[in-house]
């Protein structure tokens, strides 16, 4: 799994980076010489390059651009939109619920990373032993993640109602509260059940591909190690842990932007509320374009959105990159 | 994948080319679309209009594609109808707008009317020739943006308190009438798993819309959200969570969820509209009454708001608009607009033509006698109400679910909306 991962990310790199000619100069068919390889390069490469020109260049330009102008409904209809400056980003930075709203994406993010990591390492050792219907209950675990959002959301929606969810008819018959918790309707704790469903769902992403690095340690390593005198836990810290580093690098960086970009748990289960107090920076931005229509300012927290997501993609191809170097080592 | 035999680069060569060629194509017929869209307005001819409202549920969504056929077969036009999810309205209407491909008929929510029509992509209807004339004041003020009509609303609606009959009888206790009555009565009926009462204090306009009648009757205004007098009815809202005569889930349902509850008799009285009637008489088993929403004291003048959507035309090319005018004219005629009335539990526009028909049916008395005093949402403040709209109901969230004082909730609300 780790492998596949790796490489396929590596491939494109490999492709940009090769001098021209050179790969192919073993072919019969190329010598025409170096003005028709540059040609045949620019073919391969000019598909690619119009279809993230397209569809990511020219959407993320038009993003950048509309942050610095008054987009309100009366533009979709002239197409005029005055340029404002900075006055969005400074409207933004002053809406009351900006600063709850950054608070709570890191809490979420943070939160959900922690237990969906944690969790799903200790379901992928879990599994690593053979046992009857491992495997079965292994396929069942991911089903969180085969479910449609809107579906699995909608389900927890109504196991988190106040007075007939069964969360908490269940938690008041073992007596572990005597009240209702108002998962869902209250600023208190509607952030941290939209967390909890949230790490249901990430789950089964961390347990596979970290079962998928489990699988990727020789046998022999644990073998020398007990023969040592080395207990379960000196195995798993001096052993699993750094050779899983690489896989862990992945998991955490791409489960930070998967994180960054939840959208549907929070839109079914809370729409952001009560009172922002469920509120996300993705959330956010959908609530200041379409349902407040001040396109503009939604367009700012987007950007701010997307920096983020490429200064920790760009931590992605490092770590990749470093996991290479390693395993090549 | 690297590392590529001679035979596979010429394939993928030529695979590459095509590729290129195919892209190419593509965009070419791409720009031609765009020249096109950009050239002609109407496109289409004039005999196909489109149409498009937010009604997701029954029985509007079956009934308003009968009344559109009707009208479309009578003027001679085909309408494409199309539904759009609530949330999703505004956004789809301004990216069709941006299109160039405004639909020619939209029904549209009355306190979203200001801000579409300052855009100028809507028809005044008053200069095409239809008639607002005996239609209730406040529909009127409601579809008009700097003195000129752009929308006309073929049914109102507002709300009112209904009230579960058994359970009264059973408490031995009549309607409320006073915001005294009001909170003793929903006291009085919480028992085992149903409350006293249901409201919607969700995170939309539905919210705000379920608290106006209590923040207008108590004599606030949208222009100051910090009154004594807003504070008086936030407090009396927070009082009934506080004392769990109100589920805290009041902050997660629609009008529609505050409904189904009523429904299922978790709750003995409920602030709801006349749109839920046909779905409630269904239900036999349950027996249920209407009365106006409660006032603070004996002598306060009930003040709800104006519920309902308008009939805009969007601009396209004169015969279309003609068109769509004519159908317009049969959706609001008489007969039709009653119809509409009846059959989606709406209260017809025409003020002569309501009263008839609270004589002739009780159920809808107190919804009419409250629209005859109701105020249109964007009354006070034209296209700056949904800020305020969305300040309110954020602080009566804050409040409910997050134990904010209400006066505290209600100065931020003032700051966010100034």
């Amino acid at each position: 799994m780790m492998a596949d991962i790796t490489h396929s990310q590596a491939a494109p790199a490999d492709v940009r980076v090769r001098p021209i000619g050179k790969p192919m100069g073993r072919s019969a068919g190329v010598r025409g010489g170096r003005g028709g390889t540059g040609w045949a390069a620019f073919g391969f490469i000019a598909p690619a390059w119009l279809y993230v020109a397209a569809f990511y260049v020219y959407p993320l330009a038009g993003n950048v651009r509309m942050s610095f102008q008054d987009y309100t409904v009366t533009s979709f209809f002239t197409g005029r939109a005055p340029f404002v400056g900075w006055r969005n980003y400074e409207a933004v930075w002053r809406d009351p619920a900006f600063a709850k709203t950054v608070v709570n994406t890191v809490a979420f993010t943070v939160g959900s990373l922690l237990f969906q990591f944690g969790i799903g390492l200790a379901l992928a050792v879990f599994f690593q032993r053979r046992f009857p219907l491992g495997g079965v209950l292994r396929s069942l675990l991911l089903v969180p993640w085969l479910l449609p959002l809107v579906v699995s959301g909608t389900a927890w929606r109504w196991i988190m109602e106040t007075d007939s969810g069964v969360l908490n008819q269940a938690l008041m018959q073992v007596h572990l509260i005597d009240q209702p918790i108002p998962w869902l309707a209250s600023t208190s704790v509607s952030l941290l059940s939209v967390t909890l469903v949230n790490i249901w769902v990430g789950i089964p992403f961390n347990m596979v591909i970290l079962y998928g690095g489990l699988q990727g340690i020789p046998v022999h390593l644990y073998e020398a190690a007990a023969l040592d005198g080395a207990g379960a836990w000196q195995r798993f810290r001096h052993i699993t842990l750094p050779l899983l580093r690489p896989v862990t690098a992945v998991v955490l960086t791409l489960g930070l932007i998967y994180t960054l970009k939840v959208f549907d748990v929070i839109m079914v289960l809370t729409q952001g509320g009560p009172a922002n107090s469920s509120q996300t920076l993705t959330t956010f931005a959908y609530d200041l374009s379409f349902q407040r229509l001040t396109f503009g300012h939604g367009a700012v927290v987007g950007n701010l959105l997307i920096v983020v997501a490429v200064v920790f993609a760009f931590v992605y191809l490092r770590a990749t990159r470093d996991g290479e170097g390693r395993a090549a080592a | 994948m690297t590392r590529i035999s001679g035979p596979s680069v010429r394939l993928a060569r030529r695979a590459a080319a095509v590729t290129v060629v195919t892209v190419t194509a593509l965009s070419a017929t791409a720009c031609g679309d765009s020249v096109g869209d950009t050239s002609g307005t109407g496109s289409g001819s004039a005999s196909t209009l489109t149409e498009i409202d937010y009604y997701e549920a029954a029985p509007q969504n079956t009934q308003l594609p009968k009344l559109l056929d009707e009208c479309g077969a009578q003027v001679g036009v085909k309408i494409e109808h199309q539904q759009v999810p609530r949330a999703q309205f505004m956004p789809k209407l301004l990216q069709q707008a941006s299109s160039r491909a405004m639909p020619d008929l939209a029904l549209i929510d009355n306190p979203d009317l200001p801000q579409l029509a300052a855009t100028g992509g809507l028809l005044p209807l008053s200069d095409a020739g239809l008639t607002t004339e005996g239609l209730y004041p406040s529909i009127v003020e409601a579809g008009q943006f700097q003195g000129k009509t752009y929308g006309i609303a073929p049914g109102v609606n507002g709300l009112a308190l209904y009230y579960n009959k058994d359970a009264f009888t059973e408490a031995g206790l009549t309607p409320p009438k006073t915001w005294d009555d009001l909170t003793k009565a929903a006291r009085a009926l919480t028992k085992g798993p149903r409350y006293g009462i249901a409201f919607s204090a969700v995170g939309t306009e539905e919210g705000s819309f379920q608290f106006e009648p209590f923040f207008w009757t108590a004599g606030a205004s949208l222009k100051q959200l910090d009154s004594p007098q807003a504070v008086q009815a936030l407090t009396l809202w927070k009082d009934l969570v506080d004392g769990k005569s109100a589920s805290k889930s009041v902050v997660t349902w629609t009008q529609a969820d505050v409904n189904d509850q009523f429904m299922a008799g978790n709750a003995a009285m409920m602030v709801n509209g006349p749109w839920q009637l046909p779905t409630l008489n269904e239900n036999k088993d349950l027996h249920f009454g209407i009365v106006p929403i409660p006032i603070p004291s004996p002598e306060a003048k009930p003040v709800t708001p104006l519920g309902g959507e308008v009939w805009t035309v969007g601009h396209s090319d004169p015969a279309r608009e003609k068109n769509a005018v004519a159908v317009l004219k049969c959706l609001l005629s008489q007969d039709k607009s009653l119809e509409w009335s009846t059959n989606a539990g709406y209260i017809p526009s025409n003020q002569a033509a309501a009263e008839q028909m609270s004589a002739s049916n009780p159920q809808l008395a107190a919804f009419v006698e409250e629209v005859a005093t109701a105020r249109a949402r964007t009354a006070e403040l034209g296209t700056a109400y949904p800020k305020a709209s969305e300040a309110l109901f954020n602080a009566i969230q804050a409040s409910l679910a997050g134990g904010t004082p209400p006066q505290e909730a209600l100065t931020a609300a003032q700051d966010a909306a100034a």
